[in-house]
């Protein structure tokens, strides 16, 4: 799917600076040396396997599909993972790269704590420096990650610029890789960025569909009609989507946060209200003004807070493959404490994104259809958030 | 030959970057008039981006003062055709791909030749990617400026060859700010730019004071300077002019 320029149809690209194109020619190579080598192969299944806790599970629902009443439910545990979320899946593999790649020196950006923590893990593990920049609203809103990432050894970077979350963490770190190159490795968290970001981040995360896939033909034989994921830069959705877009029959369904409502100007359903645009490396959908200024976007999400989505699925939208769907702040958060009460899950409120939506759609299909959710990952780290949305004043 | 071209043609040039609007447009105005009575030879003008990934705090903080003063593309047009009245040395945009792609490019490109833009730089747009709007930057007679850093090494020769109006050579890794230093290579970088192009080169990022600019430009065809001129605009506001002024005739008596 991916051409040689990292396109994706008309998105993708790398839009960087000069400064950066060496280190991103560099990266490209290194991972099409390492892609298809064996040795590399079998030492990331064994840090995803025994160090990350793969295979995740893939848990039938029983009571929740009791109660909505129609198609099967199927849970995806991606919360099971090392570090509570899909993020290791990605982690892992680029700092395994990073490592061949002889860097010493892993950065990143993190919005709501998930990717900082097991980058700075994985740093930790591999014997690396690790430096996150994580926007200072969301250094409140996710205090106990912040914790976590400086237990780990890593130094956290409180970014103020901009509207002080993920898209300016993003930027930071941008900028920062452009001072620092020769020793450092941009761990991008998501499949967003110049290319080839994009290509290796779903290359890493694509182990959630495939595992999926082999899962569901042992359990049900046959395949899902429909895997639902939420959707920011858009990782754990396009790990989830990859090994079933030839598989027409299978719908993949993406659930942006809609905020407070895409009618309002507080959300971050980047492909159900914003256009095609240019930023952070990439061409692809934004949240942006009539000029090209990139819209303050806002979610109860910190993982989803974000304006851009990765150019696969800005793809995926425009030839129809994938479906979109904007999920409400106050959805989110009905599904977050519904699954927690139906199941004894407590879903990261990303994930809870996800939820919300499969609770609508359920009930609309059959008893013999069956659907996938994500839960990309665990919610501890959102409790006294949600506990705060609901008016009790819980502080960690 | 680009209009761009005059202002390398009777020496080293100085190229003052200003970002429009900050504080407000009738201040840029006057800024631009003060640099260009004092010598500049080509002006820099910013159209601000909301999020200006290659600028240091300096810069952002420019360009979020200018927005938050309401500034848009299309006043920022308004601001050159003003300045067109009297000024006559080149001028070029700096600005993010995103400011011309979601304008129009076509829109955008043909608006720079009616109101006298000369050039185009873009630094979230690498070779890989000018054909984004080159093909319309030639169709326009505007020339897109590009950029060579201290990482391009085997890259150099493939950019210069390329290259129109100028090239914009960035002195050091990072983002723009003033530094107390410049370590890079330059002379090796210039000597593989010559050996690949005629067209002039100008070094950019952290250059700030006199002895930088004379040290930069003597390696070079001329000197680039943005934060040190917002800094002063940080501190006057709008009565920056007759500072900026003075500042930039201090440096184009050092060079």
């Amino acid at each position: 799917m991916t051409n040689p320029n990292g396109r994706f149809g008309i998105h993708g690209g790398q839009y960087i600076p000069e400064t950066l194109m060496n280190a991103v020619i560099e990266l490209e190579e290194a991972y099409n040396k390492y892609k298809d080598d064996p040795e590399f192969q079998a030492e990331l299944t064994e840090l995803l396997n025994e160090y990350g806790g793969r295979p995740s599970r893939l848990y039938y629902a029983a009571k929740m599909t009791k109660d909505l009443g129609g198609a099967k439910i199927y849970l995806k545990r991606e919360d099971l993972n090392h570090t509570g979320a899909h993020k290791v899946n990605n982690v892992l593999g680029q700092a395994l790269l990073a490592k061949k790649m002889g860097k010493t020196r892993l950065i990143a950006e993190t919005g709501a704590g998930q990717h900082g923590v097991a980058t700075a893990t994985a740093a930790a593990l591999f014997g690396m420096e690790c430096v996150v920049f994580m926007g200072e609203e969301d250094t409140k809103r996710q205090a106990l990650n912040v914790y976590r990432m400086r237990l780990l050894g890593a130094e956290v970077i409180p970014v103020k610029s901009g509207t002080a979350t993920l898209k300016d963490a993003v930027s930071e770190a941008m900028r920062e890789w452009t001072s620092r190159i020769s020793d450092t490795h941009y761990c991008l968290g998501s499949v967003m960025g110049p290319h080839p970001f994009p290509t290796i981040v779903r290359d890493f995360q694509a182990v959630i569909s495939k595992e999926i896939k082999e899962q569901m033909l042992k359990k049900e034989g046959r395949l899902p009609d429909a895997v639902i994921a939420c959707v920011g830069g858009g990782s754990n959705a396009i790990g989830t989507f990859y090994n079933f877009i030839e598989d027409k029959d299978v719908r993949l369904i993406g659930c942006e946060a809609a905020g407070r409502g895409i009618d309002t100007f507080e959300t971050a359903a980047t492909v159900n209200t914003g256009r095609v645009g240019i930023f952070h490396g990439m061409k692809s959908y934004f949240c942006q003004d009539e000029y090209g200024q990139i819209a303050p976007v806002y979610s109860i999400s910190a993982g989803l807070d974000y304006p851009g989505v990765g150019p696969e699925h800005a793809y995926l939208h425009d030839i129809g493959r994938a479906e979109y769907v904007p999920v409400t702040d106050e959805e989110a958060v009905n599904a977050f404490e519904y699954l927690a009460r139906t199941e004894g899950i407590i879903p990261a409120i990303e994930s809870a994104h996800a939820v919300a939506y499969a609770r609508k759609l359920a009930p609309t299909m059959d008893k013999d259809k069956i659907i996938v959710i994500t839960i990309s990952g665990r919610g501890d780290k959102d409790c006294a958030a949600i506990a705060r949305y609901r008016g009790e004043d819980i502080h960690e | 030959m680009s209009n761009i071209a005059s202002a390398f043609s009777t020496g080293k040039a100085f190229i003052p970057f200003i970002t429009c609007g900050d504080p407000d447009l009738e201040t840029t105005a006057a800024v631009v008039r003060a640099a260009v009575d004092n010598g500049a030879s080509l002006v820099e003008l910013g159209i601000p981006f909301s999020d200006p990934t290659a600028e240091g705090p300096v810069i952002q903080g420019a360009n979020i003062r200018a927005l938050t003063g309401g500034v848009t593309t299309d006043k920022v047009f308004d601001l050159v055709r003003d300045l067109r009245q009297d000024v006559t040395v080149p001028m070029v945009f700096m600005t993010y791909a995103n400011v011309v792609f979601s304008y129009g490019a076509e829109r955008f490109i043909s608006t720079c030749r009616d109101i006298g833009i000369d050039g185009l730089i873009l630094p979230d747009l690498p070779y890989e990617e000018k054909e984004e709007f080159l093909p319309l930057c030639r169709e326009y007679g505007v020339d897109l400026i590009s950029l060579i850093a201290p990482t391009s090494e085997n890259r150099i020769a493939m950019i210069a060859k390329e290259a129109e109006g100028f090239i914009y050579l960035v002195s050091s890794l990072g983002v723009t700010g003033v530094r107390s230093e410049i370590k890079t290579d330059l002379e090796s970088i210039v000597k593989v730019i010559r050996e690949n192009t005629s067209v002039p080169c100008a070094i950019g990022f952290g250059i700030s004071t006199p002895e930088q600019a004379a040290k930069m430009s003597s390696i070079s065809d001329g000197a680039i300077v943005g934060s040190a001129i917002i800094k002063i605009l940080e501190k006057y506001g709008k009565d920056a002019a007759p500072y900026v002024g003075e500042y930039v005739k201090s440096m184009v008596e050092a060079i």
